[in-house]
This record gives structure tokens, sequence and C-alpha cells, in this order.
């Protein structure tokens, strides 16, 4: 058939981000696996404060006692000790793409990290193995007061409010891979909004894992200052490789009375990468964070973007969107918990399964006593490509408060023979027809991103379902 | 093409079809020329929906022996896409909800797909607003999931508008009809009539001779269990309003003749 062919003439059936760099670096720790000494190593070659150096190490012991959690996926296949966990690309940070090495240039090109700059964002991280490589902000915004900064400089130049914040929406001993995160975290984002400020275009960054046995740690940290807003976007990918990558970051956001943070997240990992992320809001008085996750790719991310809202009329959106293709599992979802009174929050998760891929849908809502008034609803949607496909819910419901309304629901649909046949009927390949009934799914996620993203998440799925049928 | 001129659009010959095992059509045969337009009646469960979906290739419908020619061109052997780009068009009778997917996205995808040139955006949306006028459509309608929530007679409406924009070369509208109140009924027919023309054939299944008093058929023919028993002119459907789909049982049922 005709679009067979065309897909195959452009490559498209392969994980397109699957190219590689030679791996030449400024500096890398000598061995491979996680001790004192290697997160010392870390700290030590970052300059950094003392106190930090005791974080990371208290982080460790935790780490190191914590059991690997056997909850959710199979997270067997990973070995620990077979993880480089620093490596610093370049000595120094880019602030123009011209001083950023050809190669690792060459790679954000060719994931259209300049043209998004260009074209559409207010300031721009890309984050290379361990370290971020180049960083803009508009001037405009520096001229505000807004700092955007990768976590390192965040440190450096503004320790005083990195003291006073990190660490304390999702503790070092919060999970297993948050204590890991803790322990020998580097990069990540360092956001600021002053009050009052309204960052209009999203403010973007980018993580590429490049190294084979990587294990990449970005440390995230924003705070939205009261009454301000911001939309920070990232997008992540790594190549192909036979031997698995570790992703495993930290993201904690502060939304301050009257802030809104919208937290926005197109993970495409390349098939062996284990993805293992904690995300984590509070909103305070009126103020409202809202994730928005698109996860493809990967071999098992857990991931559940929580929102914990302390102050009166806080609000929190959780939107997740999970394709699992053969080999995969999603085991995706949200938390949300209800601290105070007259707090609102709402979670609507798609997933989408094919072969033997596996989604699962995990969430908690939690109401405390006193949060009368409080509102929220639950909708986990489950789409089937075939009859193999699997989905599976976990939703967890602990309402401590007898005035609330809560709502849930789940729903589990198969692309039925006569949606394919209806769109087939009309001159659609089956492919064709197939991907527009996944498209349609999950419109209700994709018109919440800005058309350039949702185009690309639409796409995304695209590439992953070629040949998924006949 | 293979005629010109009222040439041979369609050959249905023997045509044998089972549903999970079932035998529905037991030995079909049809033939529209271009240019005309047919109509066959029948009652509940003579298997006028499947020979309506056994054409456009329905995948649970199993041909078990006959052959469908359309435009000279072995139909059995091509996917429903395929047949969609030769010509061919169903109107269903229960189109299937596509939640999330708007009409407009939907029709720009089929009638890109269908054409051998596409159309730019501003050829599609002058295309679109000229048919949906005929149509009597809202534009806002256009915006709505492909449908969902529709009406009995917002699906039709939607049935026929595909059926503009696609322009094929033969249709076959399956009980569009039913349950249409006499306002969308003369709609739907004035959609149809617009197709008419010396390139364009048309199968019209129906229960009831009403739709064919806003398009005149040119043949009809009567489907009683899998099998077309008798055909005529137009008066024959006249007779069938008259006389009920009994006589037609004592006529030619199982039984009555050998």
């Amino acid at each position: 058939m005709p679009e067979e062919k065309t897909i195959t003439e452009l490559g498209l059936d392969e994980y397109k981000y699957g190219f590689r760099d030679p791996e030449e670096y400024f500096f890398k720790t000598p061995r491979k696996g996680l001790d004192p000494e290697v997160v010392a190593m870390i700290s030590k070659h970052k300059n950094e404060p003392e106190w930090m150096l005791e974080f990371r190490l208290k982080a460790l012991e935790s780490f190191l006692e914590k059991p690997v959690p056997t909850w959710g996926g199979d997270l067997s296949g990973l070995d620990f000790d077979d993880i480089y966990y620093y490596i610093r690309p370049i000595e120094n940070q880019g602030k123009t793409w011209d001083e950023v090495p050809e190669n690792i240039k060459n790679t954000f090109e060719k994931l259209g990290i300049p043209q998004a700059e260009r074209e559409s964002l207010a300031g721009v991280g890309a984050q290379y193995e361990s370290e971020v490589v180049y960083h803009s902000l508009r001037k405009e915004l520096e001229e505000q007061g807004v700092i955007f900064l990768d976590m390192d400089g965040g440190l450096r130049e503004h320790e005083d409010i990195v003291r006073e914040y990190f660490g304390t929406v999702i503790p070092p001993d919060d999970n297993k891979f948050a204590s890991l995160n803790s322990a020998v975290w580097s990069g990540g984002s360092f956001v600021y909004i002053p009050p009052g400020v309204h960052v209009d275009i999203p403010l973007q960054a980018y993580f590429r894992i490049n190294a084979e046995n990587m294990g990449q740690f970005e440390r995230t940290l924003i705070i939205a200052d009261e009454d301000s807003y911001v939309h920070y976007i990232e997008g992540c990918t790594a190549p192909t490789y036979t031997t698995n990558s570790l992703h495993s970051a930290v993201v904690e956001l502060i939304a301050k009375p009257g802030a809104r943070i919208r937290y926005s997240t197109i993970q495409n990992w390349s098939h062996n990468t284990y993805n293992l992320v904690t995300k984590r809001g509070v909103a305070y008085e009126n103020a409202t964070i809202e994730w928005v996750d698109g996860n493809l790719g990967s071999k098992l991310t857990m991931k559940y973007p929580a929102v914990y809202l302390m102050g009166e009329g806080a609000r929190g959106e959780i939107l997740s969107v999970a394709y699992a293709g053969d080999g995969q599992h999603q085991d995706a979802g949200g938390k949300v918990v209800h601290v105070a009174p007259n707090t609102s929050s709402r979670i609507t998760s798609k997933s989408i399964s094919k072969g033997t891929g596996r989604s699962s849908y995990r969430g908690l809502l939690k109401v405390h006593p006193g949060a009368v008034n409080s509102k929220s609803r639950v909708e986990c949607d489950a789409l089937l490509l075939d009859e193999q496909a699997r989905t599976d819910t976990y939703p967890y419901i602990e309402i401590e408060e007898k005035k609330v309304t809560t709502e849930h629901e789940a729903s589990v649909s198969k692309v039925g023979e006569d949606q394919l046949f209806y769109l087939m009927s009309r001159g659609l390949s089956e492919d064709e027809a197939m991907a527009m009934v996944v498209n349609g799914f999950i419109e209700p996620i994709a018109k919440e991103l800005p058309l350039e993203y949702a185009i690309e998440l639409n796409r995304l799925i695209q590439l992953e379902m070629e040949g998924s049928v006949g | 093409m293979s005629g010109n001129g009222g040439g041979l659009m369609l050959k249905v010959e023997n045509l044998h079809a089972e549903i999970d095992g079932q035998e529905i059509l037991k030995g079909v045969d049809l033939e529209v020329n271009l240019g005309e337009i047919h109509a066959i009646m029948g009652p509940n469960g003579s298997g006028k929906s499947t020979l309506a979906n056994v054409m456009m290739g329905h995948p649970r419908y199993e041909v078990t022996e006959g052959s469908i020619t359309f435009d000279g061109e072995d139909v059995l052997e091509m996917e429903p896409d395929e047949r969609a780009r030769a010509g061919m068009f169903l109107a269903f009778q229960y189109p299937s909800e596509i939640p999330g997917v708007s009409v407009a996205n939907f029709l720009r995808t089929a009638v890109n797909s269908v054409r051998e040139q596409e159309l730019n955006p501003m050829e599609m949306y002058k295309l679109l607003q000229e048919k949906m006028k005929i149509m009597k459509m809202d534009p806002s309608f256009a915006e709505r999931y492909l449908n969902e929530g529709f009406s009995g007679g917002e699906k039709k409406r939607n049935e026929i508008l595909q059926l503009l924009m696609l322009d094929p070369k033969l249709a076959i509208l399956d009980e569009t009809d039913s349950g249409l109140d006499i306002d969308a009924l003369q709609v739907v027919a004035r959609g149809v009539n617009e197709m008419r023309g010396p390139e364009f054939s048309a199968v019209l299944i129906t229960h009831y001779q009403r739709i064919l008093r806003y398009i005149e058929p040119d043949r009809v023919h009567v489907m009683l269990d899998g099998r077309i028993v008798t055909s005529g002119g137009k008066k024959l459907a006249e007779e069938l309003e008259d006389k009920g789909y009994d006589w037609v049982r004592q006529e030619f049922g199982a039984g009555t003749q050998s």
C-alpha cells in the first residue's frame, strides 16, 4: 500500500531521536555506582556550600535504606551499580548558541530547540547529560525581576531563596527516587516569578541524555510569588542503547496566594529509559497549579504529579496522557490533597495501550478534615488499540470530611471495528483511521497545550503507533 | 472510467455473504448503469443493510461466493479505503461517533484522501461552506465532534454532507430516510439530487416508498430473504406501498414458489 511505503521512506517507524553523539566530556565520575565518595565528588566539583553536601549525604543514606518499591512497575531490570551518576559535558554554560560546542548545538538543532526559542518562547534551558549547557531569558523578563537559571546557577546566585525552599515540597526522604535525586541532583531549572508578573509566553527546558548507562537527575524548583503567572514546558529525549538509562527528576512548585503555575511535559524517552519522577506542587490561597503531562516513550514510567491545596480557594488540575506500546509500561496518574476549605481539583487521565504495552492509572484523592466545600473530580479513560493490550486502574480515595463533592468516572474503550470501518470507508487507511481515533481521544488534553506542542504530541503518538495495525 | 453515457458502473453477481457463520445474502444479482439511481426495498431482515455493508467492505461480513465489480474493478480484492478512493461511498444507517475529532477536521482528511490532488485550506473552507449551505447546516456544525451527541436527523444530514464533499461515482444510501421528519427528508433528498447527473450512480436502500417521492429512481428492486426477487420501474414502489410486504412474501417468499 502506498502509505506504508511513505512511512518506511521517511524512516518514521523508528524512534526518531535515537541518534547519539560521540562521548567526549569535560568531567565524568571515574566509576559507575553510588556511594558517599561519589556524592561528595559531585558536590565538590560543583563547589557547593556545605549545607548542600550535607543535604545530599543525608539523602543518600535514605536512598540506601529504602527498598525498591514493588507496588508499581517492574524495576528488576534497573541496576543502580551500572549507572554513571554525573557527567559534565562542557566546562561552561553558553549564553548564546554559538558558545555551545558544535556537536551539542547540532543535537539541539535536530530537536528543534533554537527554532522554538526564536519563535515562541520566553526563555530556554537546555540540559545535556548532567549539566545545563545553554540558558537564556528574554531581557524584558529579566528586567521585571524574573529569575530563570539552571538549578546550580540558582544555588550560586540566590542561595538564600534556594535554601529556604529547596526540598520543602518533596523532602529528601519522601521516596526512594526522590532520595536518589536529592543525593546526586544536577541541572534542572530554578525559576522565580516576582509578585504580579505574568510571563505570557512559556519558558522551556529541554533534557537530553546522550551517554550510555547514564543517569539524569535534574532538579527543578519554581516559585511563583503572589498573583504571578508562569507556564513552564519541559521536553526530553535520549538515544537508543541496548543498556538502560535512568531518568529520575524532582520537580517542586510553589504557588503563593493568587499565583498560577502551569507545568507541561512532553516526555519522549527512548524505550530503554526508566523514567521515575517525583513532581509535586503546593498551592496557597486562591492559587492554581496545573500539570499537563504527556508520557510517551520510556521502558517504564512511574510518575504521579501531585498538588497540595494548602490555602482556601486553591485549585489543582492534572491532565495526563500516556501511550504504552510494545514492551512499555506507563504507570501514571495524579495525586491531589485538599487541606483547606473551598478548594477544587480535577484529574483527567487518558491512556492508550497497544500490543504488549500496559498502562496503569494510579491516583490518590485525599481530603483532610476541615477542607469543607472542596470539590474534586477524577476521570480516567483508557483506550485499547488491540486485543492484547492491557490497562488497569488504581484509584485511591481518602475522604475525611463530610461536606465535600467528589466525582469519579472511569472508562475503558477499544477502538471499534465499526469506527475504523466508518473512517476507512471515507478513504483513510487503517493506520490513519486508528491515528484519528487516538488523536480524538486525547484531544481534551492536547487542546490545553500551546498549538505547536499539541501538534507535536499528536505527531509523536502517531510515530509511536506506526505499524500498530495490520 | 470504463463506460460513458450509461455504461455499467456496478455489477453484483450471485453474491453470498455471511456473518458469524450465518448466511444473510443468498445470491444477490444487481446491475447499475452510470447515471442511474436504483432503489432497493424490502422488509426488515431481508438483507438490505448487509448488502450495503458488504459492498463497502465491512470486515465482519465474509463473502463466500460471487463477485462485485465496480467501474471494471474487482471490489472484493479491495480494502474499504481503496473502495472509497475508487469512487464508492456508503451513507451509514448508524454512523459511528468519533469523540474529539471535529467534522471539519475529519472532512479535511477524508476529502484529501480520496482526491488525487489535495485541496489547500482556503479551497477546503469554501467547499465546506458551499456544501453546508445546500444541507442547510449552521457553520458551527463543522466544529462539533463527529456524530457525538448528534440527533438522528443531524447524523443523516452529516452523511449527505460527506457525500457532497467526497463527490463519489457511486453512493450507497443505507436507510438514510429512516427516522427523519419531512423537513429533514427534503433536505437529505436535496443533497442527493444535487449529485444527480450522468457521472453519478446511486443505490438507495429503504424500507419505505416515502423518500422515492423526492428522489425519483430509475429502477426499483425488491429484496427478500437475501435475494433480489423482483425488479421494475418506479411503479413497483407504488405497488409495494399499496399492497405491503406481505404481498411480496406471498408472491416471492420461500415455499410459495418453487
